[in-house]
């Protein structure tokens, strides 16, 4: 054939409007991603291996006691002729400062003596009063003077900060402690959600759907509010005190049982998913073979649903070793990792730990994520063939048990929101037990005020639609366009990293990064944005995921008709992707809202006082002994979360009655 | 419209070409070196097995998936590396990719509404084409409402909507079951002829590219195996793959006496010519349709050969047969005898005859085997 001159070269093809508008888009979304996640957790980390030493050899004094000045000496030689138990310490953290003048034992400062002082050696620093000297020049005081002048540490990079963590007892300890209440919540908490979602699929017990809906209030409140309910039932002058026989609710038993409220609904999800798709064939089968109930249970059942039950697992060990509020509020002396990176970094301002205790907390939440994610995938797979649903059969046995199952785990959950609400509205639990709603008096308290309950609607109404537009927009470029390919993945594995990252660690990352005046984005600091910022980010994948699988349902030559009938993207997106996925995008809104509303330890770190949050101001109102506001703004949470959601099934229900002529059920 | 190989000859252009193009995916390649011409108003088929390329070719010529090297060209213009908007095409899917949301007639209007056509222009374009695919009823509905077959022409409409110069159909007609496939090949080819559009059809049915095609693109592993008419194809398959994945063909094992000989065992057949060396091991190829009874007893005479019927079956127009003979091994030869020869021979199981292989039908391949070609 005639060659048409267009031989063999390599093809790199033209791009039209569309696909530079595609470009722009992604590289947007990938830049939030990078500057909202993958930058922080990079400074985070190398403050980890940030160390602080005020290294004394970097500065020379000379003393003029009235007979001329002495030959120089460093601040080194002096510290080495101290008698050894009055040496200093010398490591310390970035805002360290030493005295010069504790070096010199018959210091005063009435005496006439003059002092020098110079940096020697470079990059050595010393203040007098709030003057930074960082010349090589020699300055001189007098000795009224030479109180007020301190060095300042030298940075260098290493491991010392993390040698520092392990070699103190009360910090690992931590370790052991979190790890301890993870596993012990994770087995209770699987246990109870498998039996109530194997009540629920596999019994005809009456008032399903109730259960069903109580299953999920926990997701509406703050983690902490079990924890002030767990106060007023068991704390000091808890009338179910004695129910605890001598042992105290301030500890881990009070933070096993809030976490095994909190983290309820997570794991009862997943275990009615996987139940629910287990095969009713497997279990005919099994009948047919003559196995008895017991051991179709063991062989069918548990089988079935085991990615389920080890999936659940994970994100409930993920969960509670993460969370911040509940261990806050009623661990007490009990310490746990997320609340000594609050203490390490809120009490003690030692960044550096905190980093270092992120890092560590970092560990295992990366470990269970990344099990959670291969196990996921397994789970898909199983999920492909086929399966008919299992109809269960009347038994009145199983039936009421299963009932009576579910009774006691609805009135666990609803009686820790009844005890709240109840604390809420009278005088002064238990003493006077009269209606009141002083309590709701916010403004009179500590923690921000109705104010407060404001910047949290405002906060999640911005998350919800700025975090639905990105997470959307960003699946979609990822789904559904071409090429880019090594692009793509690094967005693909930027959108998973959330689900690993704790919302203390994420938090902290955030002071680190934006609180740094050399970063342009500094002027974020202390605003609603970095609140809306790091909430998106912190719940971004969950959200991500839902877009994904949305968008993996519509026929994906969509883009190429459009294409070869010479549309822009844009209008294909705007016309059908977008109507076609508005159940998922009202389901990113509301999980975006909620999340919002309820999440304190993303945005701990990061509110101020003109942005203080509802949620925070439960734990601040609880902190400061405020404990029945606390429980009455946590209720306000939660009302205005189930607000939220009967709008967001109001809409849903309109969409899909307007849409159900196209939509194919 | 018959056309052959080349309509127009020499003095034409082609409309569409296809220069020595190559797709690679990894180091996997999926189309070597394809080359390939098409005429204006040609409706061509690209016919092969699962997996040869097809798709990734059409969608080359798409702009889909940029090819790795090689040149396209239409209408003397060089769209190698043009995005798919700047194409002038039109396609259908085997999924046929309507927008779920949008009525049937939003559908067909898709492409239409951004032209700046005034509302009552586009709604009389959108009724014309409904008419065309014969739905004119139906632009209200939703694709959900509609079966496949009439999602499949509005499919259809909206690809021509917009006048393309080319239309591209990847498997329209596999998802629908066999009686709406045959009538909608119809449908199909009768509304090309109309309109005139130069079409290219991906298919693995080879009944549904020799009922359409004008011509018949052959392909194996990513090459060309021949291009040619449905007859073309069928009665002058190029290799023993194109004869062997087209229509039924027996296959017996020879080595070549000279350029119109070849020996089957004891017996020297006259073949069609060949180019094959003398002596190479090769494969004599029949369909079972041009296996000739012969009354009488004529062993004697060439290409002719004595069997005895093992099998039969019934197959409504013609009966097959499976004839046995020292020559034709263990796997016997196929043939294919209408109702009439078998009344008035009075053929049946367990009978012998004398069957002639007419020197013009017997093809000669290079090789021994069918997997090995190319
Ligand atoms: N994106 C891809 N990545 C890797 N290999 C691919 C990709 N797309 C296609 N292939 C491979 O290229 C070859 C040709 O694929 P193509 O889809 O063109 O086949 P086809 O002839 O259309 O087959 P079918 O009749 O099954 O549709 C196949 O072997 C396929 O596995
Ligand atoms: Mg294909």
């Amino acid at each position: 054939m005639a060659s048409l001159g267009l031989g063999s070269r390599a093809a790199k093809p033209k791009l039209d409007r569309d696909a530079w508008a595609v470009r722009a888009f992604m590289l947007v979304i990938a830049l939030y991603l990078v500057v909202a996640l993958a930058l922080p957790l990079t400074v985070m980390l190398s403050k980890s291996l940030s160390t602080y030493r005020f290294d004394l050899t970097a500065f020379e004094l000379q003393i003029d006691k009235g007979e001329g000045w002495s030959v120089p000496v460093t601040l080194a030689s002096l510290a080495d002729a101290l008698p050894a138990d009055k040496r200093p310490e010398l490591a310390t953290n970035h805002d360290g400062r030493f005295g010069v003048v504790d070096l010199l034992p018959d210091f005063s400062f009435r005496a006439k003596t003059r002092y020098r002082l110079r940096n020697a050696a470079d990059g050595a620093v010393y203040l007098y009063g709030s003057e930074r000297i960082a010349d090589r020049e020699w300055h001189e005081y007098s000795s009224n003077e030479f109180r007020r002048v301190v060095v300042r540490p030298a940075a260098s990079r290493g491991l010392d900060n993390y040698r520092t963590y392990f070699s103190t007892p009360s910090l690992v300890q931590s370790i052991e402690n979190s790890a301890w209440i993870a596993s012990v919540s994770t087995v209770l908490t699987v246990t109870l959600a498998f039996a109530f979602a194997y009540a629920l699929a596999r019994t005809c017990m009456p008032l399903k759907g109730l259960f069903r809906l109580v299953a999920l209030i926990p997701i509406l409140v703050p983690s902490l509010l079990p924890g002030i309910a767990l106060v007023y039932l068991f704390g000091n002058q808890g009338f179910l005190k004695e129910l605890l026989l001598g042992e105290s609710i301030y500890g881990p038993i009070g933070i096993v049982i809030g976490s095994v409220f909190f983290t309820f609904p997570h794991a009862f999800i997943i275990i009615a998913t996987a139940l629910a798709i287990s095969d009713s064939r497997l279990h005919e089968a099994a009948v047919s073979l003559k196995a008895g109930a017991w051991r179709r249970f063991w062989t069918v059942t548990v089988p079935g649903a085991r990615y389920g039950l080890i999936s659940a697992a994970f994100v409930v060990f993920t969960l509670v070793i993460t969370d911040f509020g509940l261990p806050k509020v009623i661990g007490g002396q009990y310490d746990v990792l997320a609340v000594d990176i609050y203490k390490q970094v809120i009490g003690q301002q030692n960044f550096e730990m905190g980093a270092v205790v992120s890092v560590v907390l970092l560990v295992p939440a990366v470990i269970a994520f990344a099990v959670d994610r291969a196990i996921q995938r397994r789970q898909v797979a199983a999920l492909s063939a086929r399966a008919v649903p299992l109809e269960p059969k009347p038994d009145p046995a199983a039936d009421w048990s299963g009932f009576a199952l579910c009774l006691v785990v609805a009135v666990f959950i609803v009686g820790i929101l009844a005890v709240c609400q109840f604390a809420a509205l009278v005088k002064l639990w238990p003493y006077d037990l009269s209606p009141s709603l002083r309590n709701y008096e916010f403004d009179r308290m500590d923690g921000g005020g109705w104010e407060a309950y404001g910047n949290s609607i405002r906060m999640a109404l911005y998350a919800a639609a700025i975090g639905t537009a990105v997470v959307f927009v960003g699946a979609y470029l990822v789904e559904k366009t071409q090429g880019f390919r090594t692009g793509r993945t690094l967005f693909q594995f930027l959108a998973m990293m959330p689900m690993a990252i704790p919302g203390m660690v994420l938090g902290l990352a955030y002071i680190f990064f934006f609180n740094d005046p050399a970063n342009p984005l500094n002027f974020l600091y202390g605003t609603m944005a970095i609140l809306v910022l790091s909430t998106v980010t912190h719940f971004y994948t969950v959200s991500h995921l839902t877009a994904v699988t949305a968008l993996k349902q519509m026929d994906h030559e969509f883009e190429s008709v459009s294409a070869s009938l010479k549309q822009p993207v844009w209008r294909l997106f705007a016309r059908v992707t977008v109507p076609v996925c508005l159940p998922a995008i009202l389901d990113i809104s509301i999980y975006l809202f909620v999340n919002a509303m309820t999440t304190v330890s993303a945005v701990v770190f990061l509110y101020a006082p003109t942005t203080k949050l509802a949620s925070v101001a439960v734990l601040n109102m609880d902190d400061a002994g405020d404990i029945a506001p606390a429980a009455a703004m946590g209720m306000m949470i939660f009302y205005t979360n189930v607000a939220a959601r009967l709008v967001h099934l109001a809409l849903t229900r309109g969409l899909l009655a307007r849409t159900q002529a196209w939509r194919r059920r | 419209m018959t056309s052959t190989s080349t309509p127009g000859g020499e003095a034409a252009r082609p409309f569409l070409r296809v220069c020595n193009l190559v797709k690679a995916f990894g180091p996997f390649l999926a189309l070597k070196d394809i080359s390939l011409d098409v005429m204006e108003g040609e409706f061509v088929c690209f016919l092969g097995p699962s997996g040869c390329g097809k798709t990734t070719l059409l969608r080359a010529i798409a702009g889909l998936d940029l090819q790795t090297s090689g040149g396209i060209e239409q209408a003397g213009r060089d769209i190698s590396l043009l995005p798919p908007s700047q194409r002038d095409f039109g396609i259908v899917f085997q999924s046929y990719a309507l927008f779920p949301n949008l009525t049937v007639a939003r559908n067909v209007a898709y492409g239409l509404e951004s032209l700046g056509l005034k509302r009552a222009e586009i709604d009389r374009r959108v009724a014309d084409l409904l008419e065309l695919v014969g739905l004119p009823d139906q632009g209200a509905k939703y694709p959900s409402q509609l079966s496949g077959g009439q999602q499949q022409r509005i499919a259809l409409a909206r690809a021509i909507a917009m006048s393309p110069g080319l239309l591209l159909l990847d498997e329209p007609l596999s998802a629908l079951d066999a009686k709406v496939r045959v009538h909608l090949r119809h449908e199909i080819k009768s509304l090309q002829r109309r309109i005139g559009v130069t079409t290219i059809m991906v298919t693995h049915d080879q009944e549904e590219a020799l009922s359409m095609a004008d011509r018949i693109v052959v392909m194996n592993h990513g090459v060309i195996e021949q291009v040619g008419t449905p007859a073309e194809i069928y009665r002058e398959p190029a290799t023993l793959f194109v004869a062997d994945f087209i229509g039924a063909m027996n296959k017996l094992p020879v080595r070549v006496e000279d350029a119109e000989h070849a020996r089957l065992g004891e017996t020297r057949l006259q073949c069609r010519p060949h180019a094959l060396d003398p002596g190479a091991e090769a494969t004599l190829a029949i369909r079972p349709e041009d296996v000739v009874p012969v009354e009488g007893n004529g062993t004697g005479s060439a290409n002719r050969f004595a069997v005895t019927i093992s099998e039969m079956e019934f197959l409504g127009s013609f009966w097959r047969a499976w004839l046995a003979g020292p020559a034709f091994g263990a796997a016997g030869l196929e043939a294919d005898f209408s109702v009439n020869a078998i009344r008035r021979l009075g053929l049946e199981e367990g009978k012998q005859l004398t069957v002639e292989l007419p020197a013009d039908r017997l093809h000669v391949f290079a090789g021994a085997g069918v997997d090995e070609d190319g």
